[in-house]
């Protein structure tokens, strides 16, 4: 766990008081709720600005967010996470941190394998984890869905896609959780998260060198650059990082989330139970209410955003998950309604960096609803125990402790 | 009636594929998932609720709907 190179740098945050001006994505006050605090930043500016992180803005508007994420003049992806440090940038992972125009050709070479034919013939596998999963604990009556269910789907379906043993799935998640939220203040977990995360995949790839097979690995082995040769192993660990990285704790937290609405509002459960058509609708609207994904940019030039100016030097806090919230995109913007028939939400990004792979996530989030349904239509969340959100970057429930079968108790 | 016609921008298209969920008679996807109109992008009669729908739920704001 030594780092000789990195100080073991664990900075305190002090409590949130003034929002507008020292706001704090790491407070627990904004990983319990932190509809209030985009509400009361909104209403405060578009943009708004805090020293913490060395000096973040965030914009609170769906037209600011917006801006934000189509001007890759000033603002670099080259940064995608807001942390108390910035050390120099080794572990690049294409194309999320390449700006233009280096960023098209990375992700050119990403996008065949997660079109929406792609994710039909990996829907039968997905399925059947969904269907392995709830065997493993529906006779029990009750479970963690977040630990027994929906961090599972992810994880096993990403590792079927790249080739790898889906059972190596509890290391991923350690070192995802090394990355995305112990990383943020502790530098020594990132480097060790992202060092073993590299030589696991090394291996696989040395593996394929001999004996290329027909999984997303090879496929980035085999895949040219825009000069014609294949990729360098750097590049391609990279982009596995990515794929690892973003392809799990995102779908587990927006699926948690949507299992944890479900669970706590009969009349949205009892409608889909009655139209399963309407299922992919709602996870469009689960997936904008409870948008699981912040991203950051690093301002390069200044400018302005929404009438604000924005200097560089600063971090900025993507906040998709706010910009869904934004009253004046969207009517009732703080009511969940399962059938919105107007939804141009972002949680999935907007612009160059759209995430590559959504298909695969509305995929797994559908199949993933369908199956806990027909096998478990009636649930509540226990009110003996807690559910608890994960801090930062990506946002869910990482504890989402359910009881099965009909509430017979008068007064729950 | 008049007749809709649709078309896509493919400046703006980044690939969400929200029409082509929403309305897969109208929209095509190629290689790399980015969406086009089919044919020359006319709406038969019948799907012009699902043009619309479309184009109110595309995040880029990349489906034009014309009246002819």
């Amino acid at each position: 766990m030594s780092d000789s190179e990195s100080a073991n740098f664990v900075p305190e945050h002090p409590a949130v008081t003034d929002w507008v001006n020292d706001f704090d994505h790491t407070d627990p006050t904004w990983t319990e709720d932190p509809f209030p605090i985009w509400e009361e930043l909104r209403a405060a500016s578009p943009v708004v600005h805090t020293e913490r992180f060395l000096g973040c803005y965030m914009p609170t508007t769906y037209q600011a967010v917006k801006e934000i994420a189509y001007d890759t003049e000033h603002f670099s992806s080259r940064r995608v996470i807001v942390r108390d440090v910035r050390p120099d940038i080794t572990a690049r992972a294409p194309p999320i941190t390449s700006d233009p125009p280096e960023h098209k050709p990375a992700k050119q070479v990403l996008l065949p394998p997660f079109t929406p034919d792609a994710m039909k013939k990996l829907e039968p596998r997905v399925r059947a984890i969904c269907n392995e999963l709830i065997d493993e604990f529906i006779a029990d009556g009750r479970c963690d869905a977040a630990a027994r269910y929906t961090k599972h789907i992810p994880v096993r379906a990403i590792a079927h896609m790249l080739g790898i043993p889906e059972k190596d799935g509890d290391l991923f998640i350690k070192w995802i959780h090394q990355i995305l939220e112990l990383g943020i203040k502790d530098d020594n977990q990132l480097m060790s998260g992202v060092r073993e995360m590299t030589g696991y995949f090394m291996a696989h790839l040395e593996q394929r060198k001999l004996e290329p097979g027909d999984d997303l690995i090879s496929t980035l082995m085999q895949a040219k650059g825009p000069d014609g040769r294949p990729l360098s192993d750097e590049h391609v660990l990279g982009s596995l990082r990515l794929l690892l990285i973003a392809g799990i704790d995102t779908t587990w937290s927006a699926l948690g989330s949507s299992l944890w609405h479900l669970a706590k509002t009969p009349a949205d459960r009892e409608r889909l139970l009655a139209e399963p058509a309407l299922i992919p609708t709602a996870i469009e609207e689960f997936l904008r209410a409870y948008s699981p994904v912040t991203m950051a940019r690093e301002v390069m030039k200044e400018t302005t955003i929404s009438g604000c100016p924005v200097k560089s030097g600063n971090m900025v806090l993507l906040s998709f998950p706010a910009a869904n919230r934004d009253p004046a995109m969207f009517p009732d913007a703080d009511k969940v309604v399962i059938d919105r028939k107007e939804n141009r939400h972002a949680a999935f990004g907007l612009g160059i960096h759209r995430c590559v792979g959504s298909n695969l996530a509305r995929m797994e989030m559908t199949v993933a609803i369908e199956e806990w349904l027909k096998r478990i239509p009636d649930f509540r969340l226990d009110p003996a125990s807690k559910v608890t959100w994960s801090e930062g970057t990506v946002r869910g429930p990482r504890q989402l402790p359910m009881l099965f079968g009909k509430n017979t108790s008068k007064n729950a | 009636m008049s007749k809709l016609k649709i078309r896509v921008d493919q400046d703006k298209c980044q690939g969400h594929a929200r029409c082509k969920s929403l309305a897969p008679e109208l929209f095509e996807l190629d290689d790399y998932g980015n969406a086009h109109e089919i044919g020359d992008g006319s709406v038969p009669d019948g799907l012009e609720d699902k043009a619309w729908l479309a184009q109110t739920n595309c995040p880029e704001i990349a489906i034009e709907v014309t009246e002819e």
